[in-house]
């Protein structure tokens, strides 16, 4: 029993950083229906950058995270007005393969600037708590908080600032969202500038746990599936598929590990074969 | 400017439209079967990967080109077909019992996918693709007793009629025999009704539908082509490998062959020729460029896949057509020499209105 609960928490937590990322992808696949593969690599570069600014320049913790969202985000920007503005309107594998090549630079870019040495970020939360038998890293429950209280915000934000709404209108309809006066650039340069600093917090999040390589960013591939059984373009369906994937890892580590790699694409297979749109369908209709 | 006289209507149906296709092209197959003759062995290996390259792009452009299916995962038809051809030669069989099986298995397990996959697009489908790639290359992993696991397997080189082929100018033609088939078999689908509802489900699913095509039957039937070509590429590429590691099969193998097919020019035959010749050229040239370039450049780790994807970014946004669109522009800009219009070939933008209602 002790041994189950202690598996799901450390489950959980994992699952939240999937969760995180996949909510990037999400957030940008509704604003533009483009799939952001280098979404993974972006939260790969979001450590890098932590790590640059805390253990590098040597800014305390609490400036260094901010700081680097603040990068990060206008980073996500910067690669949406520089570059895959130009696509917008170009049949859907146009995208895959653009982001796909994002991905490969960015990974490739991280190599050279940082080396192929993983590297660490001394994380001012440490130690271990226990209750009822079970003993928990102080790192894993941080990030159990962190992604509770960025739901909570992202879901105000979406449902009550004037901003979050314009950003659901132009997901909808771009079009119609321009001619009801919504810069629906702008917009869709903002929500790639939050998906990128959203991934960049995940990045922060999973430094303290793992180590920091450039070959962290294939760990967008798993976000994805989370993405995918939640159901594309769906937010609560991107955690909670990020929880499904998260808490399959550990348990299939522990009792069937020659699967270990694989079963949570299994899953996702089943899923989609079940369930071709995911557990939050999004798509209700067909059009020509 | 060659105006084309039309006396009947099969003539639409030829491979050939006139004289002078029949004269290129078979004046490069004839260049291309001599080949062995002119070039000595280093280059001949480097044209085998080229044309292994293309047999598997051939493939991937039947399902992607052609059908509009993107997929992420055709490592894993290469993995399959490579492996089975191995095995089936470890027992002792000849490569005319191992090629087809090869083609056979990876059919089999492109039926596998298609048959979920045909009811998904887009995304999802290609996160299916990509996830049965996955999986292969792990099954490969830990079938330890078939595929030598994670340490490795040694292929066999082929054999016809008890002849082995050990020279690298024998398998390059060996290899440039069946890809010449493959390519006509491919010419042939595509002029055939099964090829043209291929396109029409490409273009638009629920048209082709409300025309009385079946989009899941013509998916599947495209699934187990492709899979079937690009399980031949793996075997031959498990000869010109000579040693197999389920790693050689991993997601950037996949990614290569979509940015193959891509720089080519989707939906084009031709497109497939010139991204694996692009391909193959770029990694010789990636590699002598950093030796010429100074240490501190081109010494950087990292640097190829860096160039690759820049090239890969520049392609997707400066000309999404790949090379054989640009080919055909500069084409009829030189026919239509003083009228060429720009604008003729300005691409429709469609502005997002989603399908989603939430």
């Amino acid at each position: 029993m002790n041994e189950f609960l202690q598996l799901l928490i450390v489950g959980i937590s994992q699952g939240c950083i999937y969760g995180l990322m996949a909510l990037g992808f999400v957030m940008i696949y509704k604003a533009t229906e483009m799939i952001n593969f280098a979404q993974g690599d972006m939260m790969m570069l979001g450590s890098f950058v932590a790590w640059t600014l805390i253990m590098d320049l040597g800014m305390p913790f609490w400036l260094g995270v901010p700081a680097t969202l603040i990068v990060m985000a206008s980073f996500g920007a910067l690669i949406d007005i520089l570059i895959v503005r130009r696509v917008i309107g170009q049949p859907q594998f146009a995208v895959i393969i653009l982001t796909l090549g994002l991905g490969i630079i960015f990974r490739a870019a991280a190599g050279m600037i940082w080396g192929q040495v993983p590297l660490t970020i001394d994380s001012p939360i440490s130690g271990f708590s226990s209750f009822y038998g079970i003993v928990i890293g102080n790192e894993r429950l941080v990030i159990i908080a962190v992604t509770a209280v960025l739901i909570a915000i992202l879901w105000a934000y979406f449902r009550y600032s004037k901003w979050g709404i314009a950003m659901k209108a132009a997901s909808q309809n771009q079009l119609a969202a321009y001619y009801s006066g919504i810069p629906v650039r702008v917009i869709i340069s903002a929500v790639w500038a939050v998906a990128a600093a959203i991934s960049a917090l995940a990045g922060i999040l999973l430094a303290p746990i793992t180590l920091i390589e450039p070959m962290n960013g294939l760990l967008g591939i798993k976000a994805f599936a989370a993405a995918v059984i939640g159901g594309f373009g769906s937010m609560p369906g991107a955690i909670l598929g990020g929880l499904i994937v998260g808490i399959i890892e550990p348990f299939a580590a522990a009792y069937v590990p020659t699967v270990k790699g694989s079963l949570i694409y299994i899953v996702m297979l089943i899923v989609l074969a079940l369930r071709p749109q995911g557990l939050f369908a999004q798509i209700h209709k067909k059009k020509l | 400017m060659r105006i084309l006289f039309k006396t009947n209507y099969k003539q639409d149906l030829n491979l050939a439209k006139h004289g002078g296709h029949r004269f290129w092209y078979g004046l490069l197959i004839l260049v291309l079967f001599a080949a062995p003759l002119i070039l000595d062995g280093y280059y001949i290996g480097e044209a085998t990967r080229i044309l292994i390259y293309a047999m598997a792009g051939l493939g991937l452009m039947v399902l992607t080109g052609f059908t509009g299916q993107v997929s992420l995962g055709h490592a894993a038809f290469l993995a399959i077909g490579a492996y089975t051809n191995a095995w089936f030669l470890a027992q002792g069989f000849s490569s005319f019992v191992a090629l087809p099986m090869a083609a056979l298995l990876s059919m089999i397990g492109g039926l596998l996918v298609a048959i979920p996959a045909a009811r998904m697009s887009g995304i999802y489908l290609a996160i299916a693709t990509l996830a049965f790639a996955i999986i292969v290359e792990d099954v490969a992993g830990h079938l330890n007793t078939i595929t030598g696991g994670n340490r490795g397997m040694m292929v066999d080189v082929p054999i016809l009629f008890g002849y082995q082929i050990w020279e690298s100018w024998e398998l390059y033609l060996f290899v440039l025999s069946v890809l010449v088939a493959a390519t006509l078999a491919v010419l042939n689908i595509l002029r055939s009704p099964l090829g043209r509802a291929m396109i029409a489900v490409r273009d638009s699913e629920v048209s082709s539908q409300a025309l009385g095509v079946n989009p899941m039957k013509i998916k599947v039937f495209a699934f187990t082509v492709s899979a079937a070509i690009t399980g031949l590429a793996g075997a031959f590429l498990a000869h010109y490998m000579s040693f197999l590691t389920p790693q050689i099969f991993g997601i950037l193998l996949s990614i290569q062959l979509l940015l193959m097919i891509v720089l080519g020019g989707l939906g084009t035959v031709h497109g497939v020729f010139f991204g694996a010749v692009l391909i193959g050229v770029l990694e010789t040239g990636i590699s002598i460029a950093k030796d010429i370039m100074p240490s501190s450049i081109g010494g950087l780790p990292g640097i190829e896949p860096f160039v690759f994807g820049a090239i890969l970014i520049s392609v997707i946004v400066f000309e999404p057509t790949g090379i054989y669109g640009r080919w055909i522009k500069i084409r009829s800009y030189m026919e239509f020499f003083p009228i060429y219009r720009r604008k003729s070939f300005k691409r429709q933008r469609a502005y997002l209105k989603t399908e989603r209602l939430r």
